[in-house]
This record gives C-alpha cells, sequence and structure tokens, in this order.
C-alpha cells in the first residue's frame, strides 16, 4: 500500500520571521498521519534548523517532505553560496553566524550536527556559488 | 512542581495560558542559543530562557516544551504572545537573572534535561 503524502515548502532567505513555520506545519502533518511522537520530532527538528540554515545563509529555497510506507524522506535545497568545506560546516559549534543572526538565538554552529543526529541517513552536497542539498531519511 | 509553583516560587508573571498552571514539571533546560535546544530539550520540560522573539514558541511547539520562562523581566512582544496563544503554550516571565532561575528551580527538584555532555554520540534529541 503506497500513501501519496508530499508536499512542498518555499522557503525566503533573511525571513527570520517565519523561521520555523514549515517545521510546525510538517509536525502537525506527520502527526495526523500517526507518525509517533518520537520520531516526528526528530523530523520537526532537522526541517527547522534546515529552515533556518536557508533563511540565514541562502537566498532562496525548498523543503520537501515525503512519507512512504517505511520512511519520511526530507529534501532540502537552496540556492546561495553553497559550502566549501562541508566537514568543518558539519563539526559542533563552528559558526560564521554575525551578530545579527546571533541576537536572534542562532549560530550555535549546531544546526547541521542536530540535523545529522535527527536522521538515519544524512547526505549532504553543495556547489559553491550555486546552493546546497541535504538528503534526510528518517525511519518511521 | 506544578507551572503554579513555579511562578509562585519566581514571583513570575503568567503572560499565556493561566489555565494551564496545574501542569506538572520535572525538568527545565536553560538556553538563549535555539539548537542547543532543539539538541537537548525534552519533551515536557520548561524552556528557560533570555530571548523573546517569536522563535521561541516554535522551537517549545517543536521540542513540546511544557512552558516557557522569560528571564531577566523581559516581556516578549505582542506577536509572540499571540503565537503562544495560538500554539497553546504558556509563557512566564520573572524579574530573576538566568543563573537565580536556575538555581532556585534546581534547590526545588526540578533538574535538567541532561546533565553533562559526554561526547557527541550522546545527544539523542528524543
Ligand atoms: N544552506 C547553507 N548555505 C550556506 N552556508 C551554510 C548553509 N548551512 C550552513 N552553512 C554554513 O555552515 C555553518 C554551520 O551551520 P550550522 O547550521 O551547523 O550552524 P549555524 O547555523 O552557524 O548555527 P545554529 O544552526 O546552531 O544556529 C554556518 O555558520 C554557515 O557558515
Ligand atoms: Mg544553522
Amino acid at each position: 500500500m503506497t500513501q501519496g503524502h508530499n508536499y512542498v515548502f518555499p522557503v525566503e532567505g533573511e525571513r527570520f520571521d517565519e523561521a520555523g513555520k514549515v517545521s510546525v506545519q510538517v509536525k502537525q502533518i506527520l502527526k495526523k498521519i500517526g507518525i509517533p511522537d518520537a520520531v516526528l520530532r526528530r523530523a520537526a527538528i532537522a526541517i527547522y534548523e534546515s529552515e533556518v540554515n536557508i533563511i540565514s545563509y541562502a537566498i532562496h529555497g525548498t523543503a520537501s517532505l515525503q512519507v512512504t510506507d517505511d520512511h519520511i524522506l526530507i529534501d532540502i535545497q537552496d540556492v546561495g553560496p553553497g559550502i566549501t568545506d562541508i566537514e568543518q560546516a558539519m563539526e559542533q559549534g563552528y559558526s560564521t553566524a554575525n551578530d545579527h543572526i546571533r541576537a536572534m538565538g542562532f549560530g550555535a554552529g549546531m544546526g547541521l550536527f542536530n540535523i545529522k543526529n535527527c536522521s538515519d541517513i544524512f547526505e549532504m552536497s553543495s556547489e559553491e556559488g550555486k546552493g546546497t542539498h541535504l538528503k534526510i531519511t528518517i525511519n518511521r | 512542581m506544578t507551572l503554579r509553583e513555579i511562578a509562585e516560587l519566581l514571583d513570575a508573571k503568567i503572560l499565556v495560558g493561566g489555565d494551564h498552571l496545574g501542569i506538572e514539571v520535572k525538568t527545565a533546560f536553560s538556553a538563549d542559543l535555539m539548537s542547543d535546544v532543539l539538541a537537548f530539550a525534552k519533551p515536557g520540560s520548561i524552556m528557560i530562557t533570555g530571548l523573546t522573539n517569536p522563535q521561541i514558541v516554535r522551537i517549545a511547539s517543536i521540542v513540546d516544551n511544557s512552558a516557557i520562562l522569560v528571564v531577566r523581566g523581559k516581556i516578549p512582544p505582542r506577536e509572540t504572545l499571540a503565537l503562544a496563544e495560538e500554539l497553546d503554550i504558556p509563557v512566564l516571565s520573572t524579574k530573576y537573572i538566568l543563573f537565580e532561575t536556575s538555581g532556585r528551580l534546581y534547590a526545588s527538584g526540578i533538574v535538567g534535561c541532561v546533565r553533562k555532555i559526554e561526547g557527541p554520540e550522546s545527544i539523542v534529541p528524543l
């Protein structure tokens, strides 16, 4: 039995006022589908951090959600500066966030690490000057 | 401790959720960085923070915080309180600083969501 749960959410750069909106929506969607709390929490955290990164560093992007019988697939793509050194960006505490971003409570350098920690499979690729692509798989 | 007892202990104003004061609280997490809350907060805990923007409410909703306790006498802007009403998350404000607030709660039996960080592997947001 395949259920067709597919959603695409646009995310605009610099719209800090909107940060977390997609995540809160996704949480409600997953709850309705009957995903257990502990699992939908991981999805919500991964999406939240991804949204904030697009808002903080990219021009614009999308967060896509696909729910299959076995998995929650989250695909995050943005158009932006990209990340030159992915390994460094993944390190806990590494952040290039400016004072404006920090004043809002972001810039701990924990986001990508949190995303990886919430994923069963985490893949990341980036091209300098073009953008960044995250593929997050969470088992249901 | 109930939210009501916490409010009394800290002489806190109840800004949102006056009808939820019977909620039982056992754990708390203090932070001014939102990613740290996402990494460490446990469901049912209260978030103690000096931030006041609407993000604190969305984060609280994501990690299932039972309430938000704002320190240093700050009163969140209307948009933050409106979102808290909408998502049904109590918001309290105390004039005590973060250190005092955390210390008083700890002395009253509230414990942290995690005690210390053992290593990257120990961070499991469940
Ligand atoms: N989508 C992106 N485009 C370009 N650079 C990015 C992107 N996402 C992350 N980065 C870079 O990687 C660094 C680390 O990101 P990460 O999300 O782990 O931490 P942070 O955003 O700095 O702080 P936090 O997420 O804890 O609030 C960022 O400071 C930024 O330099
Ligand atoms: Mg980030």
